[in-house]
């Protein structure tokens, strides 16, 4: 992990390139974390990428609810010769929760975006094959949001036995 | 006498030459769906596979038939309980997906796991990934037909199953490790059985790799087979022995050293091709170092609590229950609502036999995790299909996924 | 199978069937005392319960690993717990060559359709077993993404356990073996006198005074 003074000055660097790109950073448990603009998230894992960033060791999603901006991505970056690890979050609204794929930057970052797709409803701009990988193709709602009811069956007791599901004949 | 002439002329024709496409005939590309319902393709796949003849073209993984919401069911149960819905994902590396999990919470709690704790996690990871490791080669070489290997490997599983029986009470999900240590101290006997099984192992790898090692069909099937170059690996995200065949030696064992793994002397087996066989070895010389790993914690196993001492995050032990009133109240917090963690976000890597498991936990203050996500080696693996396979055969195909290794419940979640 | 043994009384009785026996293998029997004779000698049961006996000592599974009860279910087939002895070792895995279908494994609601297909393209006589708590009831995780099977499919026997034992496993094969032979366990119903899941007590313990209020 870069340590707190380690992420000021990658902060820093990213600023130089592009002074709206970094919206802050936060560093906890030993944790870096980048916070990016959405639109500019690109380039800024462009850029920590030729810095030696260069494995993307994950692509997950958040739901940040009820805090606003409420969906989140984030990228967990690795570099394999100094064992270092950074990570950049982007929070998007649900009102137009778009931002650039990174499927030129890392191949294997196709099934993931599809992923957070899927459970959050981020639209990856740029991804060659965006649809839903874990939920049926038709499936309606994006199950991983707070707000989604998480289902399921009722437990059958006798009591309840006549209102179930109905057992199949 | 023509007929047979005909018939000499006609097999003399026959060249091995490959066939030129393009002379005024059409040659269809066909699709064809594989699984989900398939005894080879080592859960619920669904590959579409588009075939030109016999040659691989182009290959869709299908996945999501297994999807279980673990993710979205984690967020519902307190930090205690989610440990078995998240030892279900990757289902046959269990105690991986619970010490990461659990690595996370305590990093978020910063709390210190005590070091008879974190030699007996070490154990039962290692067995975990023999176990593991056994299941793959059992099934890869019933894939590629050599059915006697299935029975051998389920036999020393069957004797490491006991052996966690004989530690938790459950053959499988053994709900073990718990955060800030383990559940349990290890039973009387089971050092014993242990080192037996220590002694026993490398001799059977010995064995399994005379079965199959020099067996012609074997080195014809996966030698040079499908091989993948390390810079497109990394592009991919895929690690592990998939990795560490191309010639890349990333172990987070070794590189990011978690619950006392720098404490042991082991090596990391190393291809260099990157094909299928290469990845055969490699997994096959891991059962050696692990049991090695599994020796030295064995011997130099600490003495000292098995779980922190923080009482609001562990259960006392039952007899204070009887004593103290602290004990009492914090048994009675610990069950209803279980422990609060700080709000905080933390990504926990460790290195399951398919990869890097990586955890990301947030939590924001109360009982019940905001966020569990479990970054699966197999999910990102399974990307590595398609340009592994690209203008092999079927049977590559089939070979080349029995030794990308797998596990559709780590990969659908 | 039945077995009824005969005790041959006087040696007047054994002469008479020799001489009989001696008539049929001549040819001389004929119409009704032929028949008589076959019924006599040959020792049948129903055919109804040889096809059962013969029908539950080869159930071929189809495979049908899901999750992790199919490592559990693989480890039926190895030598500890060894299915083969009641000779369920060929697991098929073409749907039409196999009777069972061992549910091993949650069901996702992308894959009931296929469960279902499989089921409907295996032939008759064919069962199911359940295995595990997430195909029987949901399970661990009673969320959005799963479905018990007993609500798209006809279940025979649920074997509980997360993942069940091999031997709770095989015991479940057993009773589905009591089942498909024509009685088919059950358990506690039995001992209570209970239908579905009531008890059904019977009258004459009820007290009048109870009965009659």
């Amino acid at each position: 992990m870069p340590d707190a003074t380690g992420l000021e000055l990658i902060a820093h660097d990213l600023r130089d390139a592009d002074a709206v790109s970094v919206l802050g950073t936060t560093f906890a448990h030993g944790r870096a974390t980048v916070i990016a603009e959405p639109g500019r998230v690109h380039g800024v894992l462009e850029r920590l990428k030729d810095r030696g960033y260069s494995f993307l060791a994950s692509l997950h999603g958040c739901d940040y609810y009820p805090e606003e901006p409420r969906l989140g991505v984030l990228y967990e970056l690795l570099d394999m010769h100094e064992v270092d690890r950074i990570s950049v979050k982007a929070r998007l609204h649900t009102a137009g929760p778009h931002i650039a794929s990174v499927v030129d930057l890392w191949p294997g970052a196709n099934h993931p975006e599809r992923e957070v797709y899927d459970m959050f409803g981020v639209f990856f701009d740029g991804h060659p094959d965006l649809r839903r990988i874990l939920m049926p193709e038709d499936y309606e709602g994006f199950p991983q949001r707070r707000d989604f009811p998480i289902g399921g069956e009722p437990v059958l007791f006798t009591y309840n036995e006549e209102h179930s599901y109905g057992k199949w004949q | 006498m023509s007929a047979t002439s005909d018939y000499r002329r006609r097999e003399e024709s026959i060249t091995l030459a490959t066939e030129s496409a393009g002379q005024g005939e059409t040659h269809e590309l066909l699709t064809l769906n594989i699984g989900p319902h398939h005894p080879a393709t080592h859960g619920v796949l669904r590959l579409l596979v588009t075939l030109e003849g016999e040659v691989v073209r182009d290959i869709k993984p299908i996945i999501g038939y297994v999807h279980t919401g673990i993710e979205k069911t984690c967020e519902d149960k307190s930090y205690w309980k989610v440990i078995p819905c998240v030892e279900r994902m990757d289902y046959l590396s269990y105690y991986f997906n619970a010490m990461a999990f659990c690595g996370a919470v305590e990093t978020l709690l910063g709390i210190e796991v005590p070091p008879r704790a974190q030699y007996l996690r070490v154990i039962h990871l290692e067995l975990n990934r023999i176990m593991s490791h056994l299941v793959w080669l059992g099934t890869s070489a019933l894939d590629l037909g050599a059915m006697s290997m299935f029975w051998y490997c389920f036999r020393e599983r069957e004797t490491i199953l006991d052996l966690f029986e004989m530690s938790s009470g459950q053959r499988m999900h053994t709900r073990y490790f718990q955060v800030g240590g383990v559940m349990e101290d290890i039973p009387h006997g089971f050092a014993e059985k242990l080192a037996a099984f220590v002694k026993d192992m490398p001799r059977r790898a010995d064995q399994y790799a005379a079965l199959l090692e020099q067996n012609e069909i074997v080195l014809q099937r996966l030698r040079n087979v499908c091989p993948l170059d390390e810079q497109t690996l990394l592009g991919l995200g895929v690690t592990g022995p998939l990795l560490r065949a191309a010639g890349n030696p990333w172990d987070l064992r070794k590189a990011e050293p978690y619950s006392s793994y720098d404490h042991f002397e082991f090596k990391i087996p190393v291809g260099t091709v990157g094909d299928n066989y290469d990845r055969f070895r490699v997994r096959h010389a891991e059962l050696y170092e692990s049991t090695k790993i599994i020796d030295q914690a064995l011997q130099g196993l600490p003495e000292g609590p098995h779980i922190t001492l923080d009482r609001k995050v562990a259960l006392p032990p039952r007899h204070e229950l009887a004593t103290s009133m602290e004990a009492l109240i914090h048994h009675f917090k610990l069950v209803t609502e279980g422990f609060r963690v700080p709000p905080g976000e933390v990504y926990y890597a460790i290195e399951s036999p398919r990869g890097e498991l990586g955890c990301f936990v947030r939590a924001d203050g109360s009982a019940k995790p905001a966020r569990v996500h479990m970054r699966d080696p197999s999910f990102v693996n399974l990307q590595a299909t398609a340009p592994m396979v690209k203008d092999a055969y079927i049977a590559d195909l089939i070979a080349t996924l029995a030794m990308l290794d797998p596990i559709l419940g780590g990969i659908d979640r | 199978m039945e077995v009824t043994r005969r005790q041959i009384d006087s040696p007047s009785e054994f002469r008479s069937r020799q001489l009989k026996a001696r008539d049929m293998l001549r040819g001389d029997l004929e119409n009704d005392a032929l028949e008589q004779y076959v019924t006599d000698a040959v020792l049948t049961t129903t055919l109804d319960k040889a096809v059962a006996w013969g029908r539950s000592n080869a159930i071929w599974p189809a495979t049908f690993g899901l999750a992790c009860c199919a490592i559990e279910m693989m480890s039926i087939v190895g030598a500890r717990v060894d299915i083969a002895r009641f000779g369920f070792e060929a697991f098929r895995a073409s749907p039409r060559q196999s009777d069972l279908l061992i549910l091993s494994g949650r069901v996702s609601i992308k894959m009931a359709p296929v469960v279902r297909r499989i089921y409907d393209q295996m032939l008759e006589p064919k069962w199911a077993i359940s295995m595990g708590a997430c195909c029987s009831s949901m399970g661990v995780f009673n969320n959005y993404a799963l479905v018990p099977s007993d609500k798209f499919m006809p279940i025979d026997v649920h074997v509980p356990g997360c993942p069940p034992r091999p031997e709770a496993l095989a015991h479940g094969i057993l009773k589905l073996r009591e089942k498909v032979q024509g009685h088919p366990p059950e358990g506690w119903r039995e001992r209570y006198g209970a239908v579905g899941t009531e008890e059904v007590v019977p009258e004459e313990i009820i007290p009048e005074e109870i009965a009659g209020a």
